[in-house]
Formats: structure tokens, C-alpha cells, sequence
């Protein structure tokens, strides 16, 4: 058999790191940071689109939207308060960092050395735990996606801690930048001096789209990529796309500040119960083989989850259904809260401007 | 003398379950206090929900010492498939630590909270600190290298945001808080990066797997500079001389109850699971070993001690003095770890625990001084002892435990780690530690000559004693510095059957 000249695989993974290696660059090279913030989300496509390539499908769907969607919204909303310009700093301040980066950087390349080739199937990574995976997932869980049953349930605990990290985000912002803008303050879209009809017309279009988008996402994460991580942040997209279009005023009606903030807390709370409910049932913590006592399980039609003959873990389902709602309950709050915030302080500057 | 085998603590069946509700109680209390309709009922939430973990912790404690290490699966699947907690003697020790200071630092919110923050921050605030214990206790309990990593960040998270709140009565808070939010963010991720190097090398992120896994591999790559990134990482996290940067501001600035609570407990359970990864997970000869120790981790630590007390000397401000001793009490837990004996184990750990019962009641002392007068710079504290001689007392059982007066916890903590450093023949360490306590005794004499035996300047705002609600937890610290100065049998039977197991079962 004969190599090909250029192997494909190769070519592509050249090109996407030459890209990434561009991206950064000009990131570092502008003066502009409006342009750094948008490059950076481009910077999060091309990862995504890598990671794609190395068949992370789950890991590159998150990327895409947190990374390149949501990060780009909040940065923005920060040089929005700030400023929009780099400050130059003096070259002999930058001495000492470039040293640590470029030893940080040597260090890797002389660790990638010791690193298994990329998909080696003997590489401890693919031969130990992660093995054992792909091996029982199916008879342990049967979720067909091994991602999904990694995290939400081999793994679970890390979620709920994950989540938690979402949660203290949202406590940590809004004690920072306050409750966003008061439902009464917050501004309308005046719609008689209205420029963006095209805009509206559009939105009020996608807007239940996305929603509807978000929930295969969410319900969908068994089977494929997905999960409540990457649904949540599509759903508070969409929260955030109807602000941005119609006014903080309406948006803030149906999705009040303070409610917001109790369903981030709410996702966890829902998380936890669900490991509290296996514990009191008898298992461990989050062991959602005990979510269902037996009476229960008897009390659930045969043939809801497919074949009734075939061995079946309704606990796992439910389980995994139910952490995944708390998950996206307080991912999607949480991006809303984090945008009231930046958007309150936001009118609270325009105000102050006009005022003096 | 108490030995902790034969205290009943709590029913079997919450026993059984303790390791989990010590981590998932405040979690929950944390959720309550964010949605609780006012600042008060978040303070009882907070007070309820420390206290319920303290007990667990207590629990968990006494369950260690009887079963020598705990193992608690989490969602039904065995480690390295799941994630199981592992407590041995010396996590259930920290965690006792962090369960009591919580919950003394949460009864002591009551006042210091009103006079330090706005009124309608309040329940978040409580929702912070509880989020903060609950990834500690995490840190401390996990038997797992990336959960670990997700408690570190839970509790990092909520600290950052708690540090700038000080703002209201210290403007530095703030670039504290940036300070602290940029270097302890770079920490976490080389610490995760370092972690990923030795799932590549291992393929399990389970710690105890990884020890077994690893004790058969060669030299490689990818596990030494595992080890690096990871010893680097919490390095930073722990306030390692010279990663130490953002220690200061973050201590002096925050409002009291964080200054309490970071300076008792979040640098500790940074340290102790560096000891974890120096002396569970990394088997002997593996990485560097011995090197490390000997020619990394031995100098910085005693260039710690004895830099950072002189700084501690020269500093003006009291908050900042206390912040300053404390990077120099890392660099003494460092230099027992830099033994690499059982017995310097244990003596660091005794000392971790002295140390942070020391530093939480004499920032507790000026939490409650600040509930009056609102002083910074040492010369403002002239003459308080005379206006409130109750916490001056407490602030002086500290500062005595800190100096090593006999008859206080300190005493028992630094005699423990110069005895051990002169079992391992290295008497050099010794030295250092003698010359660390000489500088110690300088720069706590000048704050008691200034509390005690200074008039008050006139004009200068008189301190008043705190209130009951605030001096019931000091005095209980201070107690606690002195109950385990007579009698040390419970830290000391927790610290010494843990580090005598870990050097037992090393291969």
C-alpha cells in the first residue's frame, strides 16, 4: 500500500493550527479590544471545529456555544463599561511574563515527548478506565451516548460540582454588578423611532426556534452530542437575542431579575435532591439505580422506554433526566443573570453620562 | 485527655452517610440563604447549615480514627469507574478545622456582616460563604484528582467575589480581589493541566489508582511535567514563597468574616492536598521525589519563613502584619512536608491546624474591633486592651500560640516540627525555624506593646467591646488554642495515625 503524498487528516490539522496560531497572534497584536473580543470567538469556532475533527462532538458543541457564543456577550458587555482600548504598557513590564510563557510553553512540548500517539488504542487513556466504559456502559446505563453517561452518571458528582460553579458564578456576579436594571427603569424599544423592524421581524421568527433548538439539545443528549450544559446556554441566548432586540424593559418582564436568581439556585437544589432521594432510598449518594423504590418501578408502564423484554434502568433514565433539567435550569438563569448584570450597570452609566 | 474513638457523635445511620452531608449541607445552605427573604434569615440558614456540617465533619472524624481511612462511593459505580471520597485520618482533621472555624466565623457574621456590608447583600453574601465551606470540605475529602479540581474552583469562585465585597469599607479590595481572581485562576488551570498529563500517562483520575499506576511506569515525560504543573499550581493556591503575591491584599482588605475564614482554612486544604499528590499519588523515585523536596520545596519554604516574617516586621498595617506572618507559617508547614518523614508529616499537619485556629481568632479579634473603630495602621490600635479587654485577651491567646508560649497549641505545633527535623538530622531546618519564631516574637511583640501598654492616642476614636454575639465565637477560638495547648490528644492521634498509614502503605 502506498501513502498518499499529503495525507488529508494531516493537511487539515496543519491548516486549523496555522489558523489558530494567526488568531492568536492578532489578538495579542491589537490595540482594539472590541476587535480581541470578536477574534476570540472566532479563535473558539476554529477550536470547535477541531475538536470536531478529532470526533469530540460532545466537547466541540460547548466550545462553540460558550466559548464563542456566550463569553463573546459578556466581554462585550464589559468594554462596554470600561474602556475600548489597550492601555500600551511599558516593554520591561513584560519581561518577566514572556520568560514564564516561554517556559510554560517548553515544558509542554518537552511533556507532549512522554504523551501516546493521538487515538492509539493501547494508550492508558483508551486501555484502562476509559475502556471500561465503552465496555458497560450500555449493560450499566443504557444510554447510548457514553459521554452523556460519563458525566451524568459515572461522573455525576463532578456535574453537580460543576453546576455548583455556575451557581457561585451567578452569586459572585450579581453581588458585584447587582440585580440588573429595576423592571420599572429598564428602557423600551421607542417604537415609533424604530430602525430595526427587519430586525424584529426576524427575531420573533428564530426566537421560539432557538427555544425549540435548546430543548432537542437538552432531550436529546442520550442519544448524541448534547446535554443541559449546551442547552441552557442556547436557551438564555434566546433571553438574551429578545433583550437586545426589544428593549431590557420587556424582556425583564417575563424573565424578572429576581426570578432568575432563584432558578439558578433551584437547579442545584433539584440536582442534589435527586442524589438525596437515592440516599434515603438506601444507595449512595446520586446512585439512581435506588431513584425508584420497587413499588414505584412496578407503577411505570411497560414499553415507555422502549422494548419491554430487554433489561432496563429506569432509575438511570430518570436520573439522568432530572439532574440534566437542574443543569439547565441554572446554566440558562445564570447567563441571563450575568446579562441583566452588565445590562443594569450599562443604564446605570448612559444615565450618569447624561446627567452630568 | 479525650480520645476521639470513644466519643458518641452520631446516629449510625447519618454516620455512615457523613462524608457526602458534610459537603452537600451547605451546598444546600447555600441555595436557601440565596433565595432567603432577608439578610437575617440567611444569617440563621448559614449558622444552621455550618454547624450541621461541623457535626458531620466531627462524625467523619471519629470514623476515620476507628476505621483508619474512609471510603464513600459516590453514584453506585466503584472507583476508578466512579468518584469515591477517601478520608483518611489527616482529611478528616482538616476538615474538622474547616467545619469549626465555619461555623464560628458564621455566628460571627451576625454583627460583622451589619457594620462591614450593605444590608441587601447580605443573603448572597451568606450564599458565597457557605459555597466557599462546601468546596473546602470537597477539596479536603475527594479521593479523586479532577474532583478535587471542581471544588477548588467552587470554592475559589465564591471567595473572589466575597474578597471584593470588602470595597464598602476598603477601596484595595477590589484590585485585591483581581490580584487574586487572575492568579489563583492561572493556579487552577495548571493544576487541571497537570492533571490532564497524568490521565494521558495513567488513563484514571482516580488518586489512589494513580498512585498504584503510576509506582509502575518509567520516567516519563509527561508525569514529571504533570508533577510540575500540578506542584506549581497548588503552589500558587497555598501561598508558596515566592507565589505568595496575592496573599496580602486578599487577607488585609477582604471584609472581617473572609479575612477569618481564608486565613484558618483556604491556603490549608491547598496544602494539604499538595501533601496528597507529594506523598499518596507519587510514589517514591517517581517524577523527582527526593530532589524536589530536598532542593526545591526545602528552600523556597525556609526562604518563606524568614522573608516573609522580616516583611511582617517592617509592615505598618496590623491586618497586613498578620497577613504577612501567615505566608511565613506556610513556609514552616513546608519545611515538615520538606522531610519527607512520617513524623514531619504529622508535625505539619498538627501545625496546619494550630496555625489556622491561631489566625482565625486573632483576625476575629480585629473583626470585632472593627465593629467600633474603624483603625488600620498598628499605631490606631494604641491602648484597646483598655477599652476592650475581652478581645484584646483573645488576640493575645493567638498571637501567644503564634509566638510558641508554652501551654498554647503554637508551642506544641513548633516544637513538634523541630523535633522532627532533628530526628531526620537536618538540623539546618532547625535553625531556620528558631530564627522564624525569634522574627515572630519581634513583630507580635510590637502589636502587643501597641494594644497593651500604649496610651490611646487623644481624639483617636475609642474601640468598645463587641457585643455578646460576636465575642462568644472569639472567645471559643481562643479556648480552643488552649484546650489543645494542655491536652492535643484529638489533632494529634488524627495527624500522626494519618501521616503513619500514608508512609506505611507507600510501596
Amino acid at each position: 500500500m502506498t501513502t498518499p503524498f499529503l495525507d488529508a487528516n494531516f493537511a487539515l490539522n496543519v491548516a486549523l493550527l496555522l489558523m489558530l496560531l494567526a488568531i492568536a497572534l492578532a489578538v495579542v497584536r491589537t490595540r482594539s479590544l472590541l476587535a480581541a473580543i470578536l477574534l476570540m470567538g472566532v479563535y473558539s469556532f476554529v477550536v470547535a471545529a477541531w475538536l470536531m475533527v478529532m470526533d469530540a462532538a460532545d466537547v466541540a458543541f460547548t466550545e462553540a456555544v460558550v466559548g464563542a457564543g456566550i463569553s463573546t456577550i459578556v466581554l462585550l458587555g464589559a468594554i462596554l463599561l470600561t474602556h475600548g482600548e489597550v492601555v500600551r504598557v511599558n516593554w520591561r513590564l513584560q519581561v518577566v511574563p514572556a520568560i514564564l510563557v516561554l517556559v510554560v510553553g517548553g515544558v509542554l512540548i518537552y511533556a507532549a515527548g512522554g504523551l501516546p500517539n493521538f487515538g492509539d488504542p493501547a494508550s492508558p487513556a483508551n486501555s484502562h478506565v476509559g475502556r471500561i466504559y465503552l465496555e458497560t456502559t450500555y449493560g450499566d446505563i443504557g444510554a447510548p451516548n457514553v459521554v452523556t453517561a460519563v458525566l451524568a452518571s459515572y461522573r455525576g458528582f463532578d456535574t453537580l460540582g460543576e453546576t455548583t460553579v455556575i451557581f457561585a458564578a451567578c452569586v459572585g456576579v450579581a453581588l458585584m454588578l447587582g440585580f440588573g436594571p429595576r423592571v420599572d427603569t429598564a428602557p423600551t424599544v421607542d417604537v415609533m423611532g424604530d430602525h430595526h423592524v427587519v430586525l424584529r421581524v426576524i427575531s420573533k421568527m428564530l426566537i421560539p426556534l432557538i427555544v425549540l433548538f435548546a430543548l432537542y439539545v437538552q432531550f436529546h443528549g442520550d442519544l448524541g452530542a448534547g446535554g443541559g450544559f449546551q442547552a441552557g446556554v442556547i436557551m438564555a441566548v434566546a433571553v438574551i437575542l429578545h433583550a437586545m432586540i426589544f428593549g431590557l424593559g420587556e424582556t425583564t418582564k417575563a424573565f424578572r431579575p429576581g426570578v432568575m436568581r432563584s432558578i439558578s439556585a433551584f437547579g442545584v437544589v433539584l440536582y442534589t435532591g435527586v442524589g438525596i432521594v437515592c440516599l434515603v432510598n438506601g444507595g449512595g449518594f446520586l446512585d439512581y439505580d435506588f431513584l425508584f423504590t420497587p413499588q414505584v418501578e412496578a407503577m411505570i408502564p411497560p414499553g415507555l422506554l422502549g422494548d419491554p423484554d430487554k433489561p432496563h434502568h429506569w432509575g438511570q433514565h430518570f436520573g439522568i433526566l432530572f439532574i440534566e433539567l437542574g443543569v439547565l435550569l441554572t446554566v440558562a438563569s445564570t447567563m441571563v443573570s450575568i446579562f441583566y448584570g452588565f445590562a443594569g450597570r450599562t443604564i446605570e452609566a448612559i444615565k450618569a453620562e447624561r446627567g452630568s | 485527655m479525650i480520645l476521639l474513638e470513644t466519643l458518641y457523635v452520631a446516629p449510625p445511620t447519618l454516620t455512615a452517610q457523613a462524608p457526602v452531608l458534610a459537603i452537600i449541607v451547605p451546598l444546600l445552605g447555600a441555595c436557601a440563604a440565596a433565595l432567603a427573604p432577608s439578610g437575617r434569615t440567611g444569617w440563621m440558614i448559614s449558622v444552621i447549615a455550618s454547624l450541621f456540617g461541623g457535626w458531620m465533619a466531627l462524625a467523619v472524624a471519629t470514623e476515620a480514627m476507628r476505621e483508619g481511612a474512609i471510603v464513600y462511593v459516590l453514584g453506585g459505580f466503584n472507583p476508578p469507574l466512579g468518584i469515591a471520597l477517601r478520608i483518611d485520618a489527616m482529611g478528616a482533621l482538616l476538615g474538622l478545622l474547616i467545619g469549626a472555624v465555619g461555623a464560628l466565623a458564621a455566628v460571627f457574621s451576625g454583627h460583622s456582616l451589619v457594620a462591614e456590608v450593605r444590608t441587601e447583600k447580605h443573603t448572597l453574601f451568606q450564599a458565597g460563604f457557605l459555597l466557599c465551606q462546601a468546596g473546602l470540605v470537597g477539596i479536603v475529602y475527594t479521593g479523586d484528582a479532577f474532583n478535587a479540581f471542581v471544588f477548588l474552583e467552587i470554592s475559589s469562585i465564591g471567595t473572589y467575589a466575597l474578597i471584593a465585597i470588602g470595597e464598602g469599607r476598603d477601596r484595595r479590595a477590589l484590585p485585591a480581589a483581581f490580584n487574586y481572581l487572575i492568579l489563583g485562576t492561572v493556579g487552577a488551570t495548571l493544576y487541571v493541566i497537570g492533571v490532564g498529563f497524568l490521565y494521558a500517562a495513567t488513563g484514571t483520575l482516580n488518586m489512589a489508582d494513580m498512585a498504584a499506576r503510576l509506582s509502575t511506569l518509567d520516567q516519563n515525560a509527561s508525569v514529571q511535567a504533570g508533577f510540575a504543573f500540578i506542584m506549581v499550581g497548588l503552589g500558587i493556591k497555598a501561598a508558596m514563597f515566592p507565589l505568595h503575591g496575592w496573599l496580602p491584599g486578599a487577607y488585609a482588605h477582604a471584609p472581617s468574616l473572609m479575612s477569618i475564614f481564608l486565613a484558618a482554612t483556604a491556603t490549608k486544604a491547598s496544602i494539604y492536598l499538595m501533601a496528597r499528590f507529594l506523598f499518596e499519588v507519587f510514589p517514591d523515585g517517581t517524577a523527582f521525589g527526593e530532589a524536589f523536596l530536598t532542593w526545591v520545596l526545602a528552600p523556597l519554604a525556609a526562604a518563606g519563613a524568614i522573608i516573609c516574617s522580616i516583611q511582617a516586621v517592617f509592615e505598618r498595617e496590623l491586618r497586613r502584619i498578620i497577613a504577612f506572618s501567615s505566608i511565613a507559617q506556610v513556609g514552616f508547614i513546608f519545611l515538615g512536608f520538606a522531610l519527607g518523614s512520617a513524623q514531619g508529616l504529622s508535625a505539619s499537619v498538627f501545625y496546619i491546624v494550630a496555625h489556622g485556629l491561631m489566625k482565625a481568632a486573632m483576625f476575629m479579634a480585629l473583626g470585632a474591633l472593627a465593629l467600633s473603630i474603624g483603625a488600620r495602621r498598628l499605631d490606631e490600635f494604641a491602648g484597646v486592651a483598655r477599652e476592650a479587654p475581652w478581645t484584646a485577651v483573645a488576640f493575645a491567646v493567638g498571637a501567644a500560640s503564634l509566638v510558641g508560649t508554652p501551654l498554647t497549641m503554637g508551642f506544641l505545633a513548633k516544637w513538634g516540627l523541630i523535633e522532627a527535623a532533628i530526628a531526620s538530622g537536618q538540623i539546618w531546618i532547625a535553625v531556620v525555624m528558631a530564627a522564624g519564631s525569634v522574627l515572630t516574637v519581634i513583630y507580635v511583640g510590637r502589636i502587643m506593646e501597641a494594644m497593651f501598654f500604649r496610651a490611646p492616642a487623644p481624639g483617636a476614636p475609642r474601640a468598645k467591646e463587641a457585643p455578646l454575639g460576636a465575642l462568644a465565637p472569639l472567645l471559643a477560638l481562643a479556648g480552643l488554642s488552649i484546650w489543645f495547648g494542655l491536652d492535643a490528644s484529638i489533632p494529634e492521634q488524627l495527624s500522626q495515625a494519618g501521616a503513619a498509614r500514608l508512609f506505611e502503605v507507600r510501596p
